[in-house]
């Protein structure tokens, strides 16, 4: 499987692992740290940026690619959608059905809100179910929500908003609790501990896990309880814009049906964007390890809306997507390969880094040792480093991989590499959007009515998230969502529906002299082949 | 020139370069996926796909995503396969046999063909897991299912109608909920949480300028 550049690199990368194994690299300095992230983190690619000049964050520097989608047309024309009589009236519609909307359904649910899902594909079908590593919180002796506090906010650069990482934290052990009461299965020692491991960026070994399936764990179980409660899921059915009501409130959304192109409306009293993120946009052009749907939909259509974005110039670069074989390029290699004890190798064989540090830090130095020092092995579609996943099975013992990290070993395995022997290959993909809608604790955003959850929102990780941060994210604030906007759905009236918002949207977009050939939200990426 | 083989889309022949996964064919060939496309990362279970090596009779199942193409191959999505899916209470079911019984009683019909297992886009002991379900034992179950990724494969090759992945949906809740020894450390931080005992070592530190946060951040011990 491997070519012979590989092979003959792997005999070096072989040759050095009874002494690499026994080593623990120095962790870098904060100065060390400053600028290598300046030279080689891509948020720092100044010519792959452009300032907004229209909407809420004219003036903003966002990637180019987002920039495309946030200032291009919308998919209908505002003047001939008929508001008057919509096919759904519910009090909260979510709009997403992945981690953050089903569990913000589940509260809403609770709370006795008539409830609505509407997903463009199935529900669960979401970076939630894909998320391997783990979940993060502070229930063990030795650790405190204080010191989970201390790691996030350091490893987002103190960049965060401060209240929304304290709700993050303080609420994270209840949510670790919530889950386990649906039944959520996370491994346990048999006097039913939690086994707890590392995350890079992490003081304290806070990973709870469900083997390296924890995140489709997680949604299944969550997706099972929403079709328990009988909770309304309209799949293959995207949010193409946001409705508001004459007070300027959010007021529900203009749906398309994904096969027929059925318009649809939907009136509700609260609305919540759980829509995800943006690998799909290929920042820069990377690989990414995110699902099919993330396209950033909920920031465009937050945005003609009036939601303002925080921190939208930052994305995490996941250390450690599969650089080969091609047919997996950039699906994630989970973190928790490096928390069971796998080193980052370079071609000579040496071990280059601390495995641990925080994604941004550790995605920087994988790029500075395959560009600069030359030291990278070369691929069919690019570089990589080495990760060493035989040292899992020296330092946990024989076995570990098969039980810890079962769906890693069979991703590679169909592709005739057994990493409890072998090596792999990773180079950085595009995994997460740190930034998003920016919200307040009670998770709505500028615009009266408009809640978001999840990856959509901005602020809770700064500009950089820890492993682990975000399944409990879109539990925290998912729930968070779906409690406060079912409550204020209690006390809200909606008035005479309105898109008079897009129409002045696509207003100052004509004024500002911008001219786009393309429509938003994105919904599915292309990758028919261009002929 | 790229190495190229046929393949039969829905019955249709394409030619396609043969290193490309059965989810990227369809692309090459034209498609703009919109079911049978999720995480096209193995995990989501959207792409099922049942297909055929021209002269040979078996019928194979895969998911789209994790599968290479092969010469002759005959393809066909199964993006959606209806199966049963019972409602309950969580709060309210116990962990015994009986809610097998009452919930999924044709799993009492299996008649030991075992084609669940020879369908299963994961590898996993579609069958076995089922015996385990039909005798109670859950936490069996819900180990040997654990890799499932509910495709339905399993259940559309079923001469019973078995809705294995719901099965074993169940017997996870329950053993998940139910059965696993509970985490006194969880729940004794959750009531200390609640009560406010580490309020003020959190405020405390929020309260600090910003350098002196910085200062602790990158000075801070880390656990080994």
């Amino acid at each position: 499987m491997y070519t012979k550049e590989m092979l003959e690199s792997m005999k070096k990368v072989e040759a050095a692992r009874a002494v690499n194994v026994t080593l623990d690299p120095r962790r870098m300095t904060a100065e060390e740290k400053d600028v290598l992230l300046k030279t080689y983190h891509p948020d720092y690619k100044e010519g792959e940026f452009t300032n907004l000049s229209v909407g809420p964050n004219k003036g903003d520097k966002v990637p180019l690619e987002l920039a495309a989608i946030l200032q291009a047309n919308p998919r209908i024309n505002p003047d001939e959608v008929d508001l008057s009589n919509p096919d759904y009236d519910v009090d909260v519609l979510i709009i997403g059905g992945g981690g953050a909307g089903a569990s913000a359904a589940i509260e809403a649910d609770n709370n006795g809100a008539k409830t609505m899902i509407v997903t463009k594909l199935r529900m669960g079908d979401a970076n939630t179910m894909m998320a391997e590593g783990g979940i993060q919180a502070a229930d063990k002796p030795g650790d405190s929500p204080a010191q989970h506090f201390l790691d996030a906010f350091g490893g987002g650069h103190f960049a965060a908003k401060k209240e929304l990482v304290y709700k993050l934290v303080t609420e994270a052990p209840e949510a670790i609790q919530w889950l386990n009461d649906l039944g959520v299965e996370f491994d346990k020692e048999p006097d039913g501990t939690m086994i707890t491991t590392h995350g890079g960026g992490t003081s304290r070994k806070r990973m709870h896990a469900a083997k390296d399936y924890s995140g489709a764990e997680i949604m299944r179980t969550l997706r099972d309880e929403v079709l328990n409660r009988g909770i309304p899921v309209v799949d293959f059915t995207a949010a193409i814009e946001l409705i508001k009501d004459d007070k300027g409130h959010a007021a529900g959304a203009v749906l398309m049906n994904m096969e027929t192109n059925e318009i649809l409306i939907a009136r509700a009293k609260t609305v919540i964007i759980a829509t995800g993120g943006a690998g799909r946009m290929h920042y820069q052009g990377f690989p990414t390890s995110n699902h099919y749907g993330a396209t950033a939909d909920g920031l465009v259509l937050g945005y003609r809306a009036g939601a303002k974005l925080l921190y939208p110039d930052t994305l995490q670069y996941h250390p450690t997507g599969a650089a080969f074989p091609e047919q997996i390029f950039g699906a994630l290699v989970t973190e928790k390969v490096r928390s069971l004890g796998a080193m980052l190798i370079n071609v000579n064989g040496e071990a280059f880094m601390n495995p641990l540090e925080t994604r941004d830090v550790s995605a920087a130095s994988i790029i500075r040792e395959c560009s600069d020092r030359g030291n990278g092995v070369h691929t069919p579609e690019g570089v990589g480093v080495w990760l060493d996943t035989p040292m899992i099975e020296i330092k946990g013992g024989e076995g570990t991989i098969e039980k810890r990290i079962p769906a890693m070993m069979r991703m590679f395995a169909k592709y005739d590499i057994d990493i409890r022997k072998e090596p792999i290959l990773v180079y950085p993909t595009l995994h997460y959007q740190n930034g998003g809608i920016d919200i307040s604790t009670d998770g709505q955003s500028c615009v009266e009515n408009l809640y978001v959850a999840g990856e959509a929102v901005g602020g809770i990780h700064g500009r950089n998230r820890l492993m682990g941060n975000s399944l409990l994210d879109i539990i925290v604030f998912g729930r968070n969502a779906g409690k406060t906007a079912s409550a204020k759905a209690k006390e809200t009236t909606v008035g005479t529906l309105t898109l008079d918002h897009v129409k002045a949207y696509v207003k100052e977009m004509e004024e500002a002299g911008i001219h786009s050939d393309i429509v938003s939200p994105k919904l599915l990426p292309d990758y028919r082949r261009v002929k | 020139m790229e190495d190229m083989v046929h393949v039969y889309l829905m019955g249709k022949m394409y030619e396609v370069p043969s290193n490309l996964t059965i989810m990227k064919a369809y692309e090459y060939a034209g498609y703009q996926l919109i079911r049978g496309c999720g995480c096209r990362n193995g995990f989501c279970g959207a792409c099922a796909t049942i297909y055929r090596i021209k002269g040979d009779p078996e019928l194979k199942a895969c998911l789209a995503c994790q599968t290479k193409v092969e010469d002759n191959m005959y393809v066909a999505s199964l993006p959606f396969f209806p199966v049963v899916k019972q409602v309950y209470d969580i709060e309210k079911v116990k962990p015994t046999q009986q809610i097998m019984m009452q919930l999924y009683p044709e799993i009492y019909s299996c008649i030991g063909c075992n084609a669940c297992t020879k369908a299963c886009t994961q590898g996993l002991n579609v069958m076995q897991y089922i015996a385990y379900a039909q005798r109670g034992e859950f936490e069996k179950c819900a180990e040997e299912s654990f890799d499932c990724v509910m495709c339905g494969v399993c259940s559309s090759r079923c001469p019973a109608g078995i809705s294995h992945p719901q099965v074993a949906m169940l017997a996870r809740r329950l053993n998940g909920k139910y059965l696993a020894p509970k985490s006194e450390h969880l729940a004794q931080r959750v009531e200390e949480i609640n009560e406010g005992k580490l309020e003020e070592m959190i405020q405390n530190l929020m309260q600090k300028p910003l350098e002196e946060i910085k200062e602790l951040y990158n000075t801070r011990v880390i656990e080994k």
